[in-house]
């Protein structure tokens, strides 16, 4: 019943979220801080994740793959296929799922204890559309950005682990990363990432919009996002990769 | 004018207002008073749509608010500037921006002109110096004050203020409380005013609403209030060691 009663709101909000801004020009400016906000100011950490774990993975192959039959560039290949189909995608998205939707629904639960939601209200304006819609559309666009930048990263993070290492050689990782290559591995996983994307924001955001009490009712809230959104994430990578590569 | 008749809300099967009527009129300071968890609150969320009433009517001047679409109540919300308890200042916009935030909502003023607006509304409010500061920044009474200048912004017919001088000292309190009693008269602006503070009642209320249990226990003026013999608002009245060596010294 409770379950019900969520999806029932939550669907009613994002209804909300695509309604009409009340003005376009603060829309735009709302959205381009977003931009900055959620996407830009992640990259750095993207980027980090994604270097340590490229380097790691290729590592691993490495020691994992040690039959003199299975040639050396098949190691670079596996860490370049990881980075494209799971990596950049699925485990970005749950790093981000912690970073951005803790601070969105700390965000919005912060303005709605402080009346501040409120005040937008009594203004006349659509709280949710103005809130939470920039934070969508910007978190959405910007997503492609963060999955290609960690995919280059990743990708180098093991070129670099096979020139600090002696994992393998430099020039069987980089054959093996230009070997078999699928162009769609790329577009399945910024597909995926952009119902990700919707799925922390939208989510968090709901949890934040509807928080009731004070501080600690905000510190749930900002749990239950990154809970929700982290288990909502893999049953959609679950569901998106059944329906996009099968 | 404001008319409220006979509302009723419950929470959790819980009655909060219980019939409740009242009448706020134009250019006069109208104050709901009432203990802690009385349903002041309650109300005056119920009066600007925060809160739905399971029944009654709320008329702004002839318009029922409780059977307007949304589209509709934007309108009269447009028509309404609201002091909340903590201020409810957008914290990541300055002080300035805050004012000017439903300038840039509603009207297509150049912003030379919302900026000559907004600084006029910060001067009217005494606040000078702050238009870059970010409400975290200043005190709780400037925080009162800056808010009570975004609310008179968009020159509202109507102002709503919920608790104004919680967590303020007696004498940021008595600031505020002629800002608002001011503002009111000069504007004609329709005030409501919830407190609890007696200073306030007896400072710069027209009309006061007694709120007991939920209910509109008693109307009238502040010197009426003074007289009256009704023991739930005499209890109420003279709880503090103020009033009740006020009531000495009266006898």
């Amino acid at each position: 019943m409770n379950l019900l009663f969520h999806l029932g709101r939550y669907f009613v909000f994002v209804g909300k979220i695509f309604s009409k801004p009340e003005k376009h020009g603060i829309w735009f400016k709302q959205f381009a801080k977003e931009v900055y906000k959620l996407g830009v100011s992640s990259a750095g950490i993207i980027a980090l994740v994604s270097l340590f774990i490229g380097a790691a993975i290729t590592i691993q192959m490495a020691y994992n793959i040690t039959s003199p039959l299975v040639p050396n560039y098949v190691i670079s290949l596996t860490t370049r296929d990881t980075m494209l189909l799971e990596f950049s995608s699925t485990i970005i998205c749950l790093v981000l799922a912690g970073k951005v939707g803790s601070s969105i629904a700390s965000e919005i639960g912060t303005m709605r204890v402080t009346e501040q939601i409120d005040a937008l209200e009594i203004m006349g304006i659509n709280s949710s559309a103005f809130l939470v819609s920039p934070k969508v559309f910007a978190f959405v666009f910007f997503i492609p950005f963060l999955v290609i930048i960690s995919m280059f990263v990743g990708i180098g993070g093991g070129w670099l682990s096979s020139f600090l290492t002696d994992a393998l050689t430099v020039q069987d990782y980089t054959q093996g990363i230009q070997l078999f290559f699928i162009p769609y591995y790329v577009t399945y996983s910024v597909l995926k990432s952009i119902v990700f994307a919707f799925i922390i924001v939208s989510i968090s955001a709901y949890q934040g919009y509807y928080v009731t009490g004070g501080a600690l009712e905000v510190g749930r809230a900002s749990t239950r996002a990154v809970v929700y959104s982290s288990v909502l994430v893999l049953l959609f990578d679950l569901i998106l990769t059944q329906l996009l590569l099968s | 004018m404001i008319d409220v008749i006979g509302i009723n809300k419950r929470f959790n099967n819980k009655d909060v207002l219980i019939d409740v009527s009242a009448t706020f009129k134009p250019g006069l300071v109208n104050m709901v008073i009432g203990k802690s968890g009385s349903g002041k609150t309650v109300l005056l969320k119920s009066l600007v749509g925060l809160h739905e009433v399971d029944s009654g009517v709320i008329n702004f001047d002839s318009r029922d608010f409780t059977q307007l679409k949304h589209k509709d109540r934007t309108e009269i919300r447009k028509e309404v500037g609201m002091l909340f308890q903590g201020g409810a200042l957008f914290d990541s916009a300055t002080i300035e921006e805050n004012v000017m935030y439903p300038l840039d909502m509603f009207t297509n003023l150049s912003r030379a002109d919302k900026l000559k607006r907004a600084n006029f509304c910060l001067d009217r409010v005494n606040l000078t110096g702050v238009n870059n500061l970010f409400p975290s920044e200043i005190s709780g009474g400037m925080q009162k004050r800056a808010a009570i200048a975004r609310a008179i912004a968009l020159n509202p017919k109507y102002l709503f203020c919920d608790e104004p001088n919680s967590g303020l000292d007696p004498q940021t309190s008595i600031v505020i409380d002629n800002l608002i009693d001011e503002i009111t008269r000069e504007y004609g602006i329709t005030t409501v005013v919830n407190t609890h503070d007696l200073n306030s009642v007896l400072s710069i209320s027209d009309n006061v609403v007694f709120i007991h249990e939920g209910q509109s226990w008693w109307n009238g003026t502040k010197e009426e209030l003074l007289k009256t013999d009704d023991d739930v608002i005499n209890s109420f009245l003279y709880s503090s060691e103020i009033m009740k060596r006020l009531r000495k010294y009266n006898q």
